[in-house]
Formats: C-alpha cells, sequence, structure tokens
C-alpha cells in the first residue's frame, strides 16, 4: 500500500528517481555465528539419533499410556484451578493494596510478604502436614465451643494440599502483577468515570481493569506456564501428578533418562499451546490501543499464499 | 429549581503546604454561560474539580442545585456523604477534560452509552437512539464505531462532550476543552459549545479562548494565584480592566 502511494507521488510529478545499485554491506559476522551454531546442532542431533540410551521407542510406548495420560490431565487440572484460585485472589489483594483503608493495605501486604517470601515446595510441604500442627479443624465460637470438628486430614486431602499450595503462593505473585496493571492506566480514566457518576466497583470493572488488561496478561501468561512446571513439585505432597506418574513407572522400570525426557516433551508440548494461546488473549485486549492490528501468523501465511496465486 | 445553579462562598483548597484556593466566590444562575481565565497555577482547574466533587474542599461552601457538594445538612450539623451519594450527585454534572479521556477500549458510541445504561440504568435501545442523535448534533455520525485512538483530539473532545450530555446533566462543567488540541481542531470544539450555550446549557468553562469568553460567556473570572480578581460583564473586563494583573495577563494572551 505505502510503495503504491510513493509511486503515485512520483507519477504526478513526472520524477521517480533511479533504484539506488549499491554494493551490500557484507555481514561475515553472520556466517561464522552459522557454522558455530550448525556444528553444535549436529552434534546433539547425531548424539540423539545413535545414542541407543535415549530409548526413544520405550518412551514412545509410555507417551500415550493410561498412567502418564492421567498424570498429564492431572498437571493440567492442578495448572487450571491453581490459576484460577490465583488470580481471583491476586485480583482482591491487588485492589486491597491500593485501598484507601490502611489496615486493608497492610493486610495484604503481609499476605504478599509471607506467600512470595517462603519457597513454594515449604508451603506445599506445611499443608501437606497441617495436620501435624492443628489435629483437627471445626467451626465455633472463638476461643469457645466449636459446633462441628473433623479430622485435618479428611478435610484437607493432599488435592486440597496442592491447590491450596500452589493457589495462595500464586496469588501473592498475581496481586504484584494486577497492581502494576492497575496503577499502569492513567488517572484521567478513573476521574471520567468518575464525571458520569460511576461509584468505585464499576470504575474498577468496566473501565481499570480492562485497560489494565494489557499490563496483565503477558506476566500472566508467564505465571500460567510457571505455574505449569511448579506442579511438579506436588509429586512430593504427593499426589499423583504428570512427574509423580513418571516417577511410578521409572522406580520399576529404573528407565530414569528415557521417562525423565519423555516427560520434558509433554511439559514443552503443553507449554508450546499456552503461548498460543497467550498470544490470541493479548490480542484481544489490545483492542482500541492500536490503531490497526498486527496480521496473526496464521493470516499472514493466507496472505502469503493468496498473494502467491493472484501472481501465478 | 433552586435560583443558583451553583453557589460557592470562601472556597479554600491546599496541596500540602501550598494553598491553591483562597477564598474564591461564584454564582452561577441557570443557564449561564460562565468562563474562568488566567494564568496556569491560578487554581482555576482545581476550583472547577472542586465544583464535582473531584477534589475535596478544606474551608467554604459550594452547592449545586442547591445541595451541598460532599456533605449534606440536617439541622445545624453537615454530615459527609457516602461514595455512593457522591457519585449520584455527579450524574448531574457533567465533566469535560483537557485530555479527553474517553475510554480506549470502548468504541464511540460505547463511551456514550457506558454511563445511562450502567449508571442509570436506562433502556439500552433508547439510549443508543440518544447517543446517535448526540452524534449528529457534534458532527460525528459516522465515527459510532471508530475507537477513540482513530479519532483526533478535535473529535475525540466532540465524543468526550456527547459523552457528558448523554447522563442529561443540569451543568456542564469544562476544564481547558481545547487546550491540548491543534489550532485548526478548536473551532469544532468551540461550535459545539457554543451551541450548547444557545440550547440553555448552564456552564462553566476554565478556557484561554478570551474570543470564547468574550462571544459566548455571559460572566468571566479572571483568577491569579488562587482568588477571582476580577469578574464581571465578559466584554468589560476584556476591553477595560480594571486590576494591573487582569491587565497585563491579557495583554499577553491577546
Amino acid at each position: 500500500m505505502a510503495q503504491t502511494d510513493v509511486e503515485d507521488v512520483h507519477k504526478a510529478h513526472g520524477v521517480k528517481p533511479e533504484a539506488i545499485s549499491a554494493i551490500p554491506l557484507r555481514h561475515p559476522g553472520r556466517w561464522v555465528a552459522v557454522g558455530v551454531i550448525a556444528l553444535f546442532m549436529a552434534m546433539g542431533l547425531h548424539t540423539v539419533f545413535t545414542n541407543p540410551r535415549f530409548k526413544w521407542s520405550l518412551q514412545w510406548q509410555y507417551f500415550f499410556s493410561a498412567q502418564i495420560l492421567h498424570g498429564v490431565t492431572t498437571t493440567l487440572e492442578l495448572t487450571v484451578a491453581s490459576m484460577a484460585i490465583g488470580v481471583t485472589l491476586g485480583v482482591i489483594l491487588a485492589v486491597m493494596r491500593l485501598s484507601a483503608n490502611p489496615i486493608v493495605t497492610g493486610a495484604a501486604w503481609f499476605y504478599i510478604w509471607v506467600f512470595r517470601g517462603t519457597p513454594l515446595l515449604v508451603q506445599l510441604l506445611i499443608w501437606a502436614n497441617l495436620g501435624a500442627l492443628f489435629p483437627t479443624l471445626g467451626l465455633g465460637v472463638p476461643f469457645g465451643h466449636q459446633f462441628f470438628v473433623k479430622q485435618t486430614f479428611t478435610i484437607i486431602p493432599s488435592v486440597a494440599a496442592a491447590l491450596l499450595g500452589l493457589g495462595l503462593n500464586e496469588a501473592a505473585y498475581m496481586a504484584e502483577i494486577v497492581r502494576a496493571g492497575i496503577i499502569s492506566v492513567g488517572e484521567g480514566q478513573a476521574e471520567a468515570a468518575a464525571s458520569i457518576g460511576m461509584r468505585k466497583m464499576m470504575i474498577m470493572r468496566r473501565v481499570v481493569l480492562p485497560q489494565a488488561m494489557r499490563v496483565i496478561v503477558p506476566p500472566t501468561g508467564n505465571e500460567t506456564i510457571s505455574m505449569l512446571k511448579s506442579t511438579s513439585l506436588v509429586a512430593y505432597v504427593p499426589y499423583v501428578e504428570l512427574l509423580f506418574a513418571t516417577q511410578n513407572i521409572y522406580t520399576r522400570n529404573y528407565q530414569v533418562m528415557p521417562l525423565l525426557i519423555m516427560a520434558s516433551i509433554w511439559y514443552l508440548a503443553i507449554t508450546s499451546l499456552l503461548m498460543v494461546g497467550q498470544y490470541y488473549v493479548e490480542r484481544y485486549y489490545a483492542k482500541g490501543s492500536r490503531r490497526q492490528l498486527p496480521l496473526t501468523p496464521l493470516q499472514k501465511v493466507k496472505a502469503k499464499v493468496s498473494k502467491f496465486g493472484v501472481r501465478r | 429549581m433552586a435560583e443558583l445553579m451553583v453557589s460557592a462562598q470562601k472556597v479554600h483548597k491546599h496541596f500540602g503546604r501550598h494553598e491553591v484556593l483562597k477564598g474564591v466566590d461564584l454564582s452561577v444562575p441557570p443557564g449561564q454561560v460562565v468562563c474562568i481565565i488566567g494564568p496556569s497555577g491560578s487554581g482555576k482547574s482545581t476550583f472547577l474539580r472542586c465544583i464535582n466533587h473531584l477534589e475535596k474542599i478544606d474551608a467554604g461552601i459550594i452547592e449545586v442545585d442547591g445541595d451541598l457538594v460532599g456533605y449534606r445538612r440536617r439541622g445545624d450539623k453537615i454530615y459527609e456523604l457516602s461514595e455512593r451519594e457522591v457519585a449520584e450527585r455527579r450524574q448531574r454534572i457533567g465533566m469535560v477534560f483537557q485530555h479527553f479521556n474517553l475510554f480506549p477500549h470502548r468504541t464511540v458510541v460505547e463511551n456514550i452509552i457506558e454511563g445511562p445504561i450502567k449508571v442509570l440504568k436506562e433502556d439500552k435501545v433508547e439510549v443508543v437512539a440518544r447517543a446517535r442523535e448526540l452524534l449528529r448534533k457534534v458532527g460525528l455520525s459516522e465515527k459510532e464505531n471508530a475507537y477513540p485512538a482513530s479519532l483526533s483530539g478535535g473529535q475525540q473532545q466532540r465524543v468526550a462532550i456527547a459523552r457528558a450530555l448523554a447522563m442529561r446533566p443540569k451543568l456542564m462543567l469544562f476544564d481547558e476543552p481545547t487546550s491540548a488540541l491543534d489550532p485548526e481542531l478548536v473551532g469544532d470544539v468551540l461550535g459545539v459549545m457554543r451551541s450548547l450555550a444557545e440550547d440553555g446549557m448552564t456552564m462553566i468553562v476554565v478556557t484561554h479562548e478570551i474570543g470564547f469568553a468574550r462571544e459566548v460567556g455571559d460572566h468571566l473570572i479572571f483568577m491569579d494565584d488562587g482568588v477571582a480578581v476580577e469578574a464581571g460583564d465578559p466584554r468589560d473586563v476584556i476591553t477595560n480592566p480594571q486590576q494591573e494583573r487582569t491587565r497585563l495577563f491579557l495583554s499577553k494572551v491577546l
């Protein structure tokens, strides 16, 4: 488009200059880089295909086995559920931290301090072993009579420990991400919304958060990918997910490396899918912030193909 | 209807130690257009923002349409309004900002219908029809489904005016509505404001457009250093200022 405009202008003025014919700049560094990287890639591929200890056929044999698929499903469920807890609680904490009420701000700050300041694995183990600290949990009057008492391990089975550990930890990180998003939206937006009579909650929901999403989505995508991998820590709760299922197999057949590589391939595959999802979510929230959205990779390919067809 | 749409007495406001408003008075009868001029930092924008409680005043009284701004009078005591009540009072006061502040994630028509539908809970079909009528009035009918980023500053400001009018306000506040615009776009916005004034809207306009103040304004206030230095009929104040400070300011901007 732009090119034809320039041509039109030249035509109108009757002065189309000749195309520049200069000797192009050489890039010897690029060729060196190509050589080095090609060498490393060749070495890598060589070992992957010739080293029999990778046991590709064994990996393939387990890749879609019932045990592994169950592990993959659980890993996905844990990721989705923990992120849901993390995002929901994170938004609440972020709004609390920006509140005018100093007690509320302080409470949110304390939460983030505790849950961001201790390792996730430690938190998971604490949730899993809560029964050692509080053998029973109950509902009742504080410091008084309890109406409802149960054994802790019945209330917090390992799946709950996993979700609490992952979700509550994630909330601390999400809170900071959401807060960054909220403060990235100009004050004028909240003022304009207030001037048409909106109340604070509605301003947050209808005006500030949708715009904050542009800043919130990319790091949240990171967090989701990070969460997918963090679910492997749940193997120590213990709760059966992809890593645990993999360990179950290799403790019986001692094929540690092939099965760990197989698990890595699964993690990589899911991560790649998540990246595609993130791309489209980001695009959705870019609405209105750019005059024209760039084409998606798929659209680019389609455009190229159709252009090719026309030329032929 | 109250005798005065806006009445302000001895309004004081400070940010930290800096006193921005040092006792400003103002009376605006319904249907009048009051223009406030003055150098930057004179407190004119702050004063305007106090009228719809975007800023809280420290001393003095502001009443809009007979109600205290930010407070409720019962007997001889005044009570601070809740967040909900403050928001409800703002529904009757439209505001137009220097930097437009349109919602960038919503189209032009969505910007306009947001308040009537979400705040006033009005019927969507009727509100959309009203929004189209307002867009026709400000000369932007064909931009209904555009996003603000694709509009020029002058177009955005006219949409912002339409957004404020969609709430059917009794009073419109304009905070330097043309200061962020290219000179060639100023005329369109001033034209919309002029026809609004002709329709009888009560308006308070903080502006640097002396020509607009003279031709459209019913009353002019010159503010400097947190006080209203001079006030009166715009033609008199502009052609024959009584105060030295007013004269100095006008000699620079005219």
